[in-house]
């Protein structure tokens, strides 16, 4: 048995539960005297509340109360209070806050009852009069009225300086290629709906059981809203059912089971409707315009994007959906801008990928639509204009092997033998598209802290607040402990999801693996580094005269590096020491000094086959290959999920989702799973993941660069691209659905 | 303000509650009684009366399959259905398919082939798998990939759901030699 486990595929350590039915989510805790939580919501998108009449679901037995926000008792109300890890600038939503209404399907009212079915029937029975006001939900309307943000919501998210002159080169280039590229709203609709289970603790404390990806950040924000004392407010989140970007703020019905929980004095669970999370934070509506001038063999001359996306009338959400282009493409002459504009919708969320798959979703079907032009393979033209160094920050690559991405991926693919004339391909009755696209995305690490508690039996038990939304964060970290210590995975226990863990920040960015991987791995070093010294002090302890570094664990024992013939059992280091347990805790913050001369990034080439019905157009996406290089993979397995899972997200994104607004009445129409399409099983064919060798020793301890966002960044490009290979008809408006083949 | 049911209204609206009746469930082999309003769905009633929570909600509307239970061995949306309707029924849940410890075939193939992420589908996705083994519907993995699809996976774990329910008819097929 080796204790080596960093780059071994493992199945998930929290499988099991996951498959019995044990692992409970956040509307699972079946405490006692629960009462249940109804939301109601607006059915106009702009205006105000004249009356609010709950006389007869409060007449209804077994309602308990209906809050609304003129009954409710003192809650903040600075916008500080409310703001969090994942805020924009601006003026946070705040649930039954006032009459105002600022979008359809906000919360207004919530009912609470000694049994769900009765909230839900009370809840049909609270009647709103609404002053209505106009709304506009269009951004193609509102074009003119987009602003810069102020307000940065955080470094590097504004678009970088002009280059050269764009415009001037863009002019005289033999090639040239400008269009418009469109992304329709989407929802993350993640399985399981958002719930808070609020947990009255009897003694002013409250405990939430509640789905969010990071759960000190919706203590503080509880906390704040309500003026508990930061300790009394514990959030709880062992298991959460999918997020993508929905979790990263704490979102309404937190504050909803808090708020009824503390009035009430009692414990309250709240859960959204499918329908009513049409009604949180979504990918927003985004209008591109890319410029490209090539000279005449396909060398980049000029490069110019422009990003137009809607916000909410209260927060400048921000993303970056410009700026890649010239991290990606050599080219002297680059000039990048980025808009917002308000509507009559709730603010925008993160959602997989944020700025990245909308911005490379335009960048690489430009960039198709420029080979043709030119006249030379899609691969061809990003080879031409591969970038040795981030032009944009003017700095090398801390790795960058995107090279081996495009090779291993076009010859697992087949590439070679695609037939450029679209429409060339064709297998019975379907038409064949070939199409590639380039990923990019962000490798980041945040400080975080982690504790181990090892014991003298040899278990160890590592902890910090982190998330596993399906990320495999259990399972990686398991295995970062277990190999640091030398200890069997079924000796180590990773707890995440619970507040009053360690200081984590929010899961998502792709840069959990780095962050609490990086903590996870030094406080177990420095747990080994106790065990080192207790070890040194043994009767002729064969580690007398070594240096920690001297020495590796591995299989349960504390070894020589250079003769692991020699090594002694951690328990017995232990006993010998006088020690039950060894705690630690510690911080990893990142190396800014050696990650500052460095642009990093991980990379990605997604190569995909189409086959479109000749008469009905509909489309299959029956392969596809996407090899990525994001540094040290811990687990191939989870790994591979991640990225899969991704490429179906792209699936969706080509081709399926959209939420419509019906612009009379300012509402999400399609707010149900029937409207909203996502993949199903039968959508999906074969995907191909291939992870290519690549070292990293600067992005962070481990070497790793996260996994979330890569699989969906240009994956939707390349579907669309082998769409217009396959049909000849270039559609520049997500989703590519059959009708707009015609 | 009685109408001629008995029931309490204020104007035209019901302000009392519908009156409840026992019920008995089989519920993964053991019997379980149950006082129940007629309006409550089966899936609410497993997982708010009988805490048997590993059944999951995604929908309420039939649309994506994570409520997926046995009744009588048929696999069945239990958030489309009213709990007082299957007095008698024999119900297994996602609790209920492992024998003890061992887990079945497909949760096992489920875990080897990590076809899940959040998992929160993936008690659905097990049930309506078993459901469709045990009918003999699953032959080809284009079967598996059209008669799965009534389960949504937003983690996008699909080839993997497929290579797992392969790996568990084929174990099927060889324990039944
Ligand atoms: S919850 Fe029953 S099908 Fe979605
Ligand atoms: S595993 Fe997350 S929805 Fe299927």
């Amino acid at each position: 048995m080796t204790t080596n486990y960093m780059g071994k595929a493992t199945s998930r350590v929290d499988g099991r539960a996951k498959v019995t039915g044990a692992a409970k989510y956040a509307a699972e805790y079946n405490v006692p005297n629960l009462a249940y939580g109804y939301i109601v919501t607006s059915a106009i998108a702009r205006g105000r509340i004249t009356k609010i009449d709950a006389s007869e679901a409060l007449a209804v037995e077994g309602v308990l109360q209906v809050f609304t926000h003129e009954n409710r008792h003192k809650i903040a109300e600075d916008d500080q209070s409310y703001e969090d890890e994942a805020a924009s600038p601006g003026s946070p939503f705040r649930p039954l806050y006032d009459n105002q209404i600022k979008f359809s399907g906000q919360p207004v009212a919530l009912v609470v009852a000694e049994e769900f079915e009765i909230a839900r029937y009370a809840a049909s029975l609270v009647h709103i009069e609404y002053k209505v006001e106009s709304h506009e939900t269009d951004l193609s309307k509102v074009r003119a009225n987009g602003y810069e943000p102020k307000i940065k919501r955080m470094e590097g998210f504004e678009p970088v300086k002009p280059r050269g002159n764009a415009e001037k080169a863009f002019q005289r280039a033999v090639h040239q290629h400008d269009a418009e590229y469109d992304l329709p709203i989407e929802h993350h609709n993640p399985m399981e709906l958002f719930a808070s289970t609020a947990v009255w603790e009897g003694n002013g404390k409250i405990t939430i059981y509640d789905k969010n990806q990071g759960a000190q950040n919706c203590q503080r924000y509880i906390a704040n809203i309500f003026g508990f004392p930061m300790d009394d407010v514990r959030v709880i989140s062992p298991f959460v059912g999918g997020a993508f970007g929905s979790g990263l703020r704490p979102q309404y019905q937190i504050f909803l089971a808090a708020l009824a929980a503390r009035e009430l004095k009692c414990s309250v669970r709240v859960s959204l409707t499918r329908q009513q999370m049409f009604g949180l934070g979504y990918r927003p509506n985004t209008l591109q315009r890319v410029a490209i001038g090539a000279a005449k063999d396909g060398a980049l001359e000029a490069f110019m994007h422009d990003a137009l996306a809607n916000t909410s009338r209260y927060e400048d959400y921000q993303e970056m959906v410009v700026n890649w282009a010239g991290s990606l493409y050599q080219c002297d002459n680059m000039k990048f801008s980025y808009n917002i504009a308000q509507l009559d919708l709730c603010t925008p969320m993160d959602m997989r990928a944020p700025g990245g798959a909308p911005g490379m979703y335009a960048i690489e079907c430009a960039m198709d639509e420029l080979a043709y032009k030119v006249g030379c393979d899609p691969l061809e033209l990003r080879l031409k204009n591969y970038s040795e160094k981030d032009q944009n920050e003017g700095k090398p690559f801390s790795s960058k092997e995107l090279r081996a991405c495009y090779r291993q991926a076009a010859e697992k693919f087949g590439w070679a033998n695609r037939k450029p004339q679209p429409g060339s391909m064709r297998d019975g009755s379907e038409l064949i598209g070939w199409g590639m696209a380039t990923g990019i995305w962000e490798a980041m690490q945040q400080p975080a802290s982690a504790r181990a508690v090892l014991t003298s039996d040899g278990k160890l038990e590592v902890s910090s607040a982190t998330a596993d939304i399906g990320t495999g964060t259990y399972t990686i970290m398991t295995q970062i402990a277990a190999e640091t210590l030398g200890l069997p995975l079924q000796d180590v226990t990773f707890k995440l999801g619970d507040s009053t863990l360690p200081q984590s920040p929010i899961e998502g960015g792709s840069w959990t693996a780095a962050t609490n991987g990086s903590a996870v791995k030094k406080v177990c070093d420095a747990v080994g580094a106790k065990l080192f010294a207790m070890a040194q002090k043994m009767e002729a302890s064969p580690f007398a005269n070594l240096k920690f570094e001297d020495v590796a664990f591995s299989e349960g024992q504390m070894r020589l590096k250079n003769d692991s013939d020699r090594g002694v059992a951690i328990g017995e280091i232990m006993r010998h020491g006088g020690a039950t347990t060894l705690a630690e805790e510690a911080t990893s913050s990142p190396d800014e000094a050696k990650q500052e001369p460095y642009a990093r990034y991980t990379h990605s080439a997604i190569f995909v086959e189409v086959k479109v019905d000749e008469e009905l157009r509909t489309i299959r996406v029956t392969r596809i290959v996407i090899a990525v290089a994001g540094g040290r993979i811990l687990n191939p397995k989870t790994a591979r999920s991640q990225v899969l899972g991704a490429a179906v997200g792209a699936i969706g994104m080509a081709l399926e989702e959209e939420s419509v607004v019906d612009q009379n009445l300012g509402r999400i129409m399609t707010h149900n799973l029937a409207d909203y399409h996502v993949p199903v099983n039968a959508d999906v064919y074969d995907i191909d993941v291939i992870f290519v060798e690549e070292h990293d020793t600067i992005v962070n301890p481990l070497g790793v660069k996260g996994l979330g966002e890569i699989g969906i960044v240009g994956t939707a490009a390349a579907i669309a691209n082998a769409v217009f290979h396959a049909t000849g008809k270039r559609v520049r408006d997500m989703p590519i659905t059959v009708d707009k083949l015609f | 303000m009685n109408n001629k049911s008995g029931v309490e209204t204020a104007g035209n609206v019901s302000t009392s509650l519908p009156p409840k009746s026992w019920i008995t469930l089989k519920i993964n082999g053991a019997e379980r009684h149950l006082e129940i309003a007629p309006w409550t769905i089966l899936l609410d009633a497993l997982r708010n009366l009988l805490d048997l929570t590993g059944t999951k909600k995604g929908c309420d509307h039939g649309q994506c399959g994570a409520c997926t239970v046995l009744i009588d061995g048929k696999p069945i949306n239990s958030c489309l259905t009213l709990a007082i309707m299957h007095d008698g029924a024999e119900v297994t849940t996602i609790e209920g398919i492992a024998k003890g410890d061992a887990l079945h075939p497909v949760q096992q193939a489920f875990i080897e082939h990590d076809a899940f992420q959040c998992g929160y589908c993936t008690p659905g996705q097990i049930c309506s798998a078993v459901g469709l083994l045990n009918a003999g519907k699953l032959r080809t993995p284009d079967d598996i990939r059209e008669l799965m699809s009534g389960n949504i996976c937003r983690c996008g774990a699909y080839p993997n759901i497929v290579a797992a329910i392969e790996q568990a008819m084929q174990s099927e097929g060889s324990a039944a030699q």
